[in-house]
C-alpha cells in the first residue's frame, strides 16, 4: 500500500475468504457480513459460537471463522440454550430462516425468548423456503405464488403471514426485538447498527435480542436480482413494517 | 460397614449422574420418571449445575445437543412417548458425535399406552429410534444399585466414544425402593480430551464445527464407515452381561432389566426343585453380548427368552445363538395387570424344561 493510501473496506476477520454458494442477489451474504462486522467491532470472535439452522444458511461454518454447532430444523434456539448454559461468557447467536424459525421452530424461539436466554437471534425473512425450492413459508405474503401455493397464498385456507418481531416483543423475556431490511445502502447501514446492538446487549448480559431482517430470494421468487431487491421495499415492508418493537435499554 | 441408603430407582439415576459429574440437565415431565427432573431441580443448584424444564421433549434433547457439543456432561430423562420426540435429536447427536446420557424409564405403549411396567421400547432403544441408521450405547440396569452404577458408566462411555448413551430402565425399577451403596465416581484418567468441543475459538487456528451434514463427494460415506467402526469397537470392548449357572444348565433363561428380576426368582424356585436352569442377562443391550449366547448355546441349545413385551430382544438372541439352538419366547406386553409373577415364569420354566 502506498503511503497515502488507507484501507477503508475489507473482509471482516470473522468471515473466511471463501467463494459464496448463495445465489446472485440473495441477501444472506450481506447479512453474514453484518453479523461478522458486529463480532469484529465487539472484538468477540474468539468467544463467539454460531448455531447453524436448516435452510440455505446451514453452511454457517463454511463462512464464519468461529466455532459452530449445527442444529436440527427449527431447534437452533434450544441448541443455543444448551451451549450458552455451558459457556455463559461466550457470545452465542442463532442464524435462522423463516421456515426454520417461524414454522417448525415456533415453540423453540418463543420459549427461548420467554426464558430470556442470553443469546442473539438473527432471522432472515425472505417469505419462502429457499433451500427446498421456494415453498410457502409462514411469512409468505397473501396472494404470493410459491411452489406449494401455486394459486397464491389464500389467507382463508393458509392463514396469514406471521409477524415475528412483533410477536416476540410481547414476551417478558425479550430484551430487544427489531425488524430491519438490507435492500438499500441506508437500510444496510441501519441493519448493521441494529445487529451490532443485538450482539452488544448479549455481551452486556442485558437479555434475549432478536433481529428480523427482510431479504430477497430472487431464485425462488422468479425475479432478477434487481426486481427482487425492489420487492423487499415495495411489497414486504407494507406487511412487515421496519422498526424497533422492544428495547429494554431505550430511555424514556 | 459401608453406608447403605434406601433409595427410589429414579432418584438413584439422578444421584449417579451428579456423582459422575453431570452438571446440566434438560427435561420435560412425563410419568413414570418425574422423580428425576424433580431431584435435579432441587439438587443441581446446590452443586452449581443447570436445570432447565424445557417447553417440550424436542427442545430438551436439543438443549442436550447444545450442552454436549459445548463439552458439558449433560443428561435428559423421559419415557417412551417422550423418547419418540427425542428421536430427531438423538439422530443428530449420533451423527455429529455428541456425548450425552438419555434415560428412558419405560412405560407400556404404543401411543399413550399406560404408565406402569413394560419393556416395550427395546427396539426403539437398540435400533436407533431416529432416522439415518445409527446406534446408541444402551445399558439395561436391573436394580436400584445398577441404575446408579450404570448411569455413571454411561457418562464415561459416552465421553470415551463420543456417542450418546441410553440408560434403559422401566417403571418397576424407577418406582421401587431398595438398598443402594453410594460410592465416589472414579473418572477414568484415559478419557480423550474434548478438543472437538464448541467453546469459542479461543485462539485456536481453526473453528470447531459439530455437525452431521456432509455434502462433498464421498464425505458422508466415509463418515458412516467411521461411525460403523465405532459400533464395531463397542461390540468388541464394551459388551457386558451377567451369566449364572450355565455350567450344568439344561435350559438357559435370558432376560434384561426388570424382567430379569422376576426371572431370577423363578430360576431360584426351579433350582430348588432340582431343575438345571441358567441365566444370561445382557447389561449392555447395544452392544449386544452375542458371543456368550453363541458359546453357551453350543453346549445348551434350549433358550427361553422372557420379556415384558411381545418379543423384541428375542430377535437379537436368535441372531446370536448357535445355528442349532432352539430359542423360545414368553412375554407379556405390560399395562395394568400385565406383570407376570415369579410363579408364572416358574410354570414356563417347567413347561419348556420338559419339551
Amino acid at each position: 500500500m502506498a503511503p497515502n493510501e488507507q484501507t477503508v473496506f475489507q473482509r471482516p476477520s470473522s468471515l473466511k475468504e471463501v467463494p459464496t454458494h448463495y445465489c446472485a442477489g440473495c441477501h444472506h451474504g450481506t447479512v453474514h457480513r453484518l453479523v461478522a462486522e458486529a463480532i469484529d467491532l465487539l472484538d468477540v470472535q474468539q468467544q463467539t459460537i454460531g448455531i447453524g439452522s436448516v435452510g440455505c444458511s446451514v453452511l454457517l461454518y463454511d463462512y464464519f471463522d468461529i466455532d459452530v454447532v449445527e442444529a436440527p430444523h427449527g431447534r437452533a434456539p434450544a441448541v443455543g440454550t444448551g451451549v450458552k448454559r455451558v459457556h455463559p461468557d461466550s457470545v452465542v447467536f442463532t442464524y435462522q430462516g423463516d421456515g426454520d424459525l417461524a414454522a417448525i421452530g415456533t415453540a423453540e424461539i418463543i420459549h427461548a425468548a420467554n426464558r430470556g436466554e442470553l443469546i442473539t437471534v438473527i432471522f432472515l425473512n425472505n417469505t419462502t423456503y429457499g433451500m427446498t425450492g421456494g415453498q410457502m413459508a409462514p411469512t409468505t405474503l397473501p396472494g404470493q405464488v410459491t411452489t406449494t401455493s401455486p394459486y397464491g397464498r389464500d389467507v382463508t385456507k393458509e392463514g396469514y403471514p406471521i409477524r415475528v418481531a412483533e410477536l416476540l416483543a410481547m414476551l417478558g423475556g425479550t430484551a430487544f426485538s427489531a425488524r430491519v431490511a438490507v435492500d438499500t445502502p441506508k437500510r444496510v447501514m441501519e441493519a448493521g447498527r441494529t445487529i451490532l446492538k443485538a450482539f452488544e446487549m448479549q455481551v452486556k448480559k442485558q437479555g434475549f435480542a432478536f433481529v428480523e431482517v427482510l431479504g430477497a430470494c430472487p431464485t425462488n421468487w422468479g425475479m432478477s436480482a434487481i426486481e427482487a431487491n425492489e420487492r423487499v421495499g415495495k411489497e414486504m415492508m407494507d406487511y412487515f413494517p421496519l422498526g424497533v418493537y422492544k428495547d429494554i435499554t431505550a430511555s424514556g | 460397614m459401608k453406608k447403605r441408603l434406601f433409595v427410589k430407582g429414579n432418584e438413584a439415576v439422578a444421584m449417579g449422574a451428579l456423582e459422575a459429574g453431570c452438571r446440566y440437565y434438560f427435561g420435560y415431565p412425563i410419568t413414570p420418571q418425574n422423580d428425576i427432573p424433580e431431584f435435579m431441580s432441587r439438587e443441581m443448584p446446590k452443586v452449581g449445575g443447570t436445570f432447565v424444564q424445557a417447553e417440550s421433549e424436542v427442545a430438551a434433547i436439543n438443549m442436550v445437543l447444545g450442552a454436549g457439543a459445548a463439552g458439558g456432561r449433560v443428561m435428559t430423562s423421559s419415557s417412551g412417548p417422550g423418547i419418540s420426540l427425542k428421536a430427531e435429536g438423538m439422530s443428530f447427536m449420533a451423527g455429529s458425535e455428541v456425548p450425552a446420557v438419555i434415560v428412558n424409564i419405560q412405560r407400556p405403549g404404543p401411543g399413550l399406552g399406560g404408565i406402569d411396567v413394560s419393556q416395550a421400547d427395546y427396539f426403539q432403544a437398540v435400533k436407533g429410534a431416529g432416522h439415518g441408521g445409527y446406534h446408541l450405547i444402551v445399558l439395561a440396569p436391573h436394580s436400584v444399585q445398577e441404575l446408579y452404577d450404570l448411569t455413571m458408566l454411561a457418562f464415561d462411555l459416552a465421553d470415551r466414544y463420543r456417542i450418546p448413551a441410553m440408560v434403559l430402565g422401566d417403571a418397576m425399577l424407577g418406582q421401587m425402593k431398595e438398598a443402594l451403596v453410594p460410592h465416589a465416581h472414579q473418572l477414568p484418567e484415559d478419557l480423550p480430551p474434548k478438543d472437538w468441543a464448541i467453546t469459542g475459538k479461543g485462539g485456536r487456528a481453526k473453528g470447531n464445527a459439530v455437525k452431521s451434514l456432509y455434502l462433498a463427494d464421498g464425505e458422508l460415506e466415509a463418515h458412516n464407515w467411521h461411525l460403523h467402526a465405532k459400533y464395531a469397537q463397542l461390540k468388541e470392548k464394551e459388551t457386558r452381561f451377567e451369566a449364572v449357572g450355565l455350567e450344568d444348565a439344561e435350559l438357559i433363561l435370558t432376560a434384561f432389566g426388570g424382567a430379569a428380576r422376576i426371572v431370577k426368582t423363578a430360576i431360584a424356585m426351579a433350582r430348588k426343585e432340582g431343575l438345571k436352569v441358567g441365566l444370561i442377562r445382557p447389561i449392555t443391550v447395544f452392544p449386544f453380548p452375542a458371543e456368550i449366547y453363541r458359546t453357551a448355546t453350543a453346549k445348551t441349545p434350549k433358550v427361553l427368552c422372557v420379556e415384558l413385551n411381545n418379543g423384541q430382544m428375542v430377535e437379537d438372541v436368535r441372531l446370536s445363538v448357535d445355528p442349532m439352538a432352539d430359542v423360545r419366547f414368553y412375554g407379556r406386553p405390560g399395562g395394568t395387570g400385565s406383570l407376570p409373577d415369579p410363579e408364572e415364569i416358574f410354570a414356563q420354566i417347567c413347561k419348556h424344561y420338559k419339551d
